[in-house]
């Protein structure tokens, strides 16, 4: 998995509450077998018309936000379903750091294992942050220290110390839990004695 | 959360899948049940053959093609990117070992519509699926939930999952629900009251009198929509109801070990003085049969309603997002529910595509026909469901009232099959989301149970079943 230490940009702003993931990426993009080739997609209905062009005005869509790194969202980002696609495809846009006041579980989840930092911050702090990200002034995510920094603000954020490592060394989760597995099969023995019915095969 | 104490039906399960932590803090529970579909799963197989790891317990796993399966022409995938992902599941499980229902099979449906039906969800259970809608099986008191494909991946390989414990919410429902008001009803009801972030972080077990009088079909509607209120599961006691439900199905503990089950099973409900970091009590007679307006599963109204103004909303930021979702839906403040002409209806999905949904449907469209403007459509969510509405001839009375009879899948929930609402068309949907473009792009949604659903069926705009002769 890529590593996240810091990361330095103009944010976009994108005030809007209970983004999905569905407008994240609709589901006609969901037929790939692939985890790559998303970014294009991307906010789709947002981002192009009904024949394909691109909306000019949409945020994703004008200078210099369309290289964004970072995106500063309303509250709930990435709510309903559990599609890592939403990830994969802001990750392949080239967004690393989505802000917000509050993230679904499972989007949450799936951030980190796809490399890209979910910032937590009050209300009060995300008003700060959308007006810099309109402003266009420039980022500074400090994972290490656990700071961002933004014009004049300069704002900490919380995160469980497992994820930050897992971000900083790039983790392979699977690798790890695989350094497990005497513990795994003991598990399944003890069970299979205490509740047998459990190892019916499906 | 100590071992110590009262405990509650989340802890309970919680402590006995934990299989140890790990050094980062983390801890590795473990999955008794791995339910596999083929949008979420292709690139954990790949990151499996990439890595050139082993499927950890094949047996633990069952896999269906539901997302994006035709509803009508099964033999021929049209879409060929549906196909190859419809065929690499069948590839990828037959090189594992991993038992596959086919297009063909009868067993065939929607993932969370089959577990239940085939006795493979049972109390107790740790049960996790590539979908958000694995909270629906937590109406057996098993902790489901959805997760990413990367830890689809992890689940293959390892069998366990890396997890900390949820907080505990508890919403209690009591008494007798009124006449017309069902499960559905109650479960947009709370979602409206809670919010689509009210439950994040939480495990919502829903308990009262109310809840413990629905059928396993109410309880897993209820339980399905837990996510659209922010918790990944939702959890109800397993009782009498429960037992009966699995009792005799194909997957569930043969008579060998079915007292020794059923033991088990009575353990799990709740302790009496259990803690919850969050609790919620309703009156269910405050509750009306229930309709979404807008683009969010907690933009509900009362059938009786009407459609809100944004200069009542108490902050600027949900102002913004009613006028959002009334621009996108084509309607006025003020706009009274049952104003509101329909072009579409849409019976189906893993919230209300099970038999006692369908019998429901039928009882209130039999002789009767749909409005000649609308389209109606029903997708039993198994093949099951399908060939038991077909013996008890659901079918000729929904079709003989216009209604098309289609396979079994997910369809218009999310409309990744050809089944899709053009620009502007609206729709009466049983299913669990109106997100803008949820079930085709420029369409519009609206939220309600499969009574309302048929009623509105026969009138043509969204009417209550109270009225509804």
């Amino acid at each position: 998995m890529d590593k996240f230490h810091s990361l330095k940009g103009i944010a976009a702003p994108l005030p809007i509450v209970n983004i999905d993931t569905d407008m994240i990426i609709p589901k006609q993009f969901l037929k790939t077998i692939k985890r790559t080739g998303l970014g294009v997609s991307l906010f789709y209905e947002m981002r192009y018309d009904n024949d394909g062009n691109l909306i000019k005005d949409f945020v994703l869509n004008t200078s210099p936000f369309d290289q964004s790194k970072i995106l500063v969202a309303g509250d709930n980002f990435g709510c309903g379903s559990s599609r890592e696609h939403a990830p994969w495809s802001l990750k392949d846009f080239g967004i690393r750091c989505v802000i917000s006041t509050s993230f679904a579980d499972i989007f949450y989840n799936n951030c980190f294992q796809n490399g890209i930092l979910p910032i937590v911050v009050s209300p009060e702090n995300l008003d700060k942050l959308m007006t810099a990200a309109k402003n266009q002034i420039e980022f500074n995510i400090d994972l290490p220290e656990q700071i961002i920094k933004a014009g004049n603000h300069s704002i900490n954020f919380e995160i469980e110390e497992f994820r930050k490592e897992r971000l900083l060394q790039g983790l392979d989760d699977i690798g790890i839990t695989l350094g497990y597995q005497d513990k795994i099969n003991a598990y399944e023995e003890d069970k299979k004695n205490k509740k047998p019915w459990l190892f019916k095969d499906t | 959360m100590s071992n110590q104490g009262p405990k509650t039906l989340f802890d309970k399960i919680w402590s006995e899948h934990l299989v140890g932590q790990r050094e980062d803090g983390t801890n590795l529970l473990y999955i008794d049940r791995h339910l596999v579909h083929e949008v979420t799963s292709p690139q954990a197989f790949e990151g499996l053959k990439l890595s050139n790891r082993p499927v950890h317990r094949p047996e633990a796993t069952i896999a269906v093609a539901d997302h994006n399966v035709p509803t009508i022409n099964r033999q021929n995938i049209e879409d060929p990117q549906s196909k190859i992902q419809v065929e690499t599941l069948a590839k990828n499980t037959k090189e594992h070992g991993i038992q596959y229902f086919d297009l063909m099979d009868q067993r065939q449906g929607i993932v969370h519509i089959i577990g239940p039906e085939q006795g493979i969800t049972q109390p107790g259970m740790t049960i996790v699926c590539g979908d958000s809608h694995t909270s629906t099986h937590g109406a057996f008191g098993a902790l489901a939930f959805g997760i990413g494909t990367s830890e689809v991946e992890h689940v293959l390989a390892t069998q366990t999952i890396v997890q900390n414990p949820a907080k505990n919410m508890r919403i209690s429902v009591n008494g007798e629900l009124p006449f017309g008001v069902n499960s559905k009803d109650l479960i947009l009801y709370i979602i409206g009251k809670i919010g689509t972030a009210g439950g994040t972080g939480h495990v919502i077990e829903y308990a009262g009198s109310s809840i413990m009088g629905l059928s396993m079909e109410g309880r897993m509607t209820i339980c399905n929509m837990s996510i659209e209120a922010g918790a990944r599961a939702g959890l109800i006691s397993p009782d009498q109801t429960t037992f009966n439900y699995i009792k005799g199905r194909p997957y569930a503990p043969g008579t060998e070990h079915w007292d020794q089950a059923v033991e088990y099973w009575s353990s799990l409900p709740s302790d009496n003085d259990a803690n919850y970091d969050h609790e919620i009590v309703i009156d269910s007679s405050e509750i009306d049969p229930m309709v979404t307006w807008g683009t969010s599963p907690e933009d509900v109204v009362s059938v009786k309603g009407t459609v809100p103004n944004p200069s009542s909303a108490k902050t600027e930021n949900k102002k913004k997002s009613i006028e959002r979702s009334l621009e996108y839906m084509g309607l006025k403040p003020g706009t009274k529910i049952t104003d509101i002409k329909l072009d579409k209806i849409f019976i189906g999905s893993c919230t209300n595509g099970r038999i006692e949904d369908l019998r429901k449907v039928a009882s209130i469209v039999k002789d009767k026909k749909i409005a000649s403007h609308v389209q109606a459509m029903i997708v039993p969510g198994s093949g099951l469901v399908k060939k038991q509405a077909e013996e008890e001839g659901i079918d000729i009375i929904l079709k003989d009232a216009g209604f098309e009879w289609r396979e079994a899948g997910c369809s218009m929930c999310l409309g990744m099959n050809p089944d899709q609402l053009k620009p502007g068309e609206r729709c009466a949907s049983t299913s669990n989301r109106n997100f803008e473009g949820r079930q085709g792009r420029g369409g519009r949604t609206h939220l309600m149970s499969p009574e309302l659903a048929a009623a509105s069926a026969i009138t043509g705009n969204i009417s209550d079943i109270r009225d509804f002769t």
